[in-house]
């Protein structure tokens, strides 16, 4: 379980989240949603201390943190979360000088201490689950942008993260190039693998994730079941945003 | 055989020595310690807190703006003033190394400022600490970018050298002046001395292009030049 409390962040003057609170479930996957800006991407960040915020709690599993803007949390209480955590990122950003299967055993090699035999081989059953064993050898430049996104998953899952963080993982990639993306998560999702997502892509948003937040200026402002914010979305700042998305929405919603 | 032959032939091998007992050797020790040094130096400005920050910048200004053949003298002919007396090869290494680390930190400084900052994001995200992330993920990408420019300051190094002769290392350009003032042949002497150097730096360059194709294998499978 993820337990965010009252977490606050600033850049300098300016407050990117104000008081965001919010509870994740083991095995649910969560869609945050919002206009750019809105601090989404932030919120991720902090939840594996990417960012770290000036106040608040930051509970996950048996690890918690305080914040304090006097002072930073020691390198072991961040360790102890970022070890949690797994990282999918817009731009991909696969090591370029290691084979695809080398960045998938990275971590549990060098951060682990894993055997190299044993990380090879659950780095190509991670490959295969993401139907990328067959380019294991390779080089990341060599692949698409879809094919790159899979393997960084994979990277993200080697360590058997306790939660999936994913900042748009589809925006840099071209409608088909994301399906296959999509198609990742999804069976990802349907096996419990807990997930947090920022995005703006309604197929990831409506059809993989449980639970929708509606961010705006660093504040939630709407959060429910995905069906009740595509479909009945209360506040009307939501109704607004919403309503620029759902021309993609499913065929059997009525909205 | 022409005479201007005989005394290539003949000075060829002493030439040849002492480029290989001083000018290698020099050359070989001052890089590896100047690519040392840059690197701390690199490191503290990058990293360092702000009174560092200034002191690496400092330094980086003084080495850089004085010449190399003053800070050679200022070791060799100064220091013995303020009681400390060095050989002359000693002081040569001092004197280079601390240039070279001059140069090279900023060049070190740019490309390890040139990997991407998501990079170290990842390695983070995969609960690297930083001096993981920086052996693992940053060095090697970094090292790919500085060996063009990195290359650049070994070539100009073997032949800077020759300011060596100059506080009585007896490498191969003093060896040539050696040889030319006994012969009254400083043509025939100095062309010859000049085709060694180009020997010298073309074996360099050569090593080079070989460093920089392993390097880059992972860019050239793909077919693409960045």
């Amino acid at each position: 379980m993820i337990r965010l409390a009252q977490i606050e962040k600033r850049f300098g003057q300016q407050v990117v989240l104000k008081g965001i609170d919010l509870t994740i479930d083991e095995g649910s996957v969560t869609a945050l949603i919002g206009p750019s800006g809105s601090g989404k991407s932030t919120l991720l960040r902090c939840v594996n201390l990417l960012e770290i915020p000036q106040a608040g709690t930051l509970q996950l599993g048996a690890a918690q943190i305080n914040f304090d803007r006097h002072h930073t949390p020691s390198r072991q209480q961040i360790q102890a979360i970022r070890q949690q955590t797994g990282m999918v990122f817009q731009n991909f950003q696969l090591f370029p000088h290691l084979s695809v299967l080398a960045n998938v055993m990275e971590g549990l090699v060098t951060v682990l201490g894993w055997d190299p035999a044993r990380a090879k081989q659950r780095a190509g059953e991670l490959l295969e689950k993401v139907g990328m064993s067959h380019k294991a050898d390779v080089y990341p430049g060599t692949l698409s942008g879809g094919q790159q996104q899979r393997v960084a998953i994979a990277r993200a899952l080697a360590p058997a993260p306790k939660v999936l963080l994913c900042d748009e993982p589809t925006s840099a990639l071209d409608p088909e190039l994301a399906l296959e993306v999509v198609a990742v998560l999804k069976q990802l999702a349907t096996e419990g693998t807990t997930m947090l997502m920022a995005t703006h892509d309604l197929r990831l948003a409506a059809n993989i994730a449980r639970h929708v937040v509606f961010l705006e200026a660093g504040q939630i402002v709407e959060s429910g079941s995905s069906q009740a914010i595509f479909t009945q979305p209360q506040q009307p700042r939501t109704q607004a945003f919403i309503s620029t998305l759902t021309h993609k929405a499913p065929d059997n919603w009525e909205i | 055989m022409p005479a201007w032959l005989q005394l290539m032939i003949d000075s060829f091998w002493p030439l040849l020595r002492a480029g290989l007992l001083f000018t290698v050797p020099l050359t070989l020790i001052t890089f590896v310690g100047g690519i040392a040094l840059g690197f701390l130096l690199a490191l503290g400005r990058l990293y360092g807190p702000k009174p560092l920050v200034a002191l690496v910048r400092f330094y980086v200004w003084l080495i850089r703006g004085t010449p190399l053949l003053v800070q050679l003298f200022l070791i060799f002919y100064g220091l013995p003033s303020a009681g400390i007396t060095l050989d002359a090869f000693t002081a040569a290494v001092i004197g280079f190394t601390l240039n070279v680390g001059a140069y090279t930190s900023e060049v070190i400084r740019a490309t390890l400022d040139a990997v991407p900052k998501g990079q170290w994001e990842a390695s983070y995200s995969i609960g690297m600490n930083w001096f993981q992330a920086m052996r693992r993920i940053v060095l090697p990408q970094a090292a790919r970018i500085a060996v063009p420019p990195l290359s650049n300051t070994f070539i100009s190094l073997v032949k800077d050298t020759s300011l060596a002769a100059a506080v009585t290392v007896p490498e191969l350009f003093q060896a040539a002046q050696r040889i030319a003032a006994a012969t009254y042949e400083p043509l025939i002497l100095y062309i010859e001395t000049a085709v060694i150097y180009l020997l010298f730096s073309s074996v360099l360059s050569a090593l080079q292009n070989k460093l920089e194709a392993r390097l880059t294998r992972h860019n050239q499978q793909s077919g693409e030049s960045s």
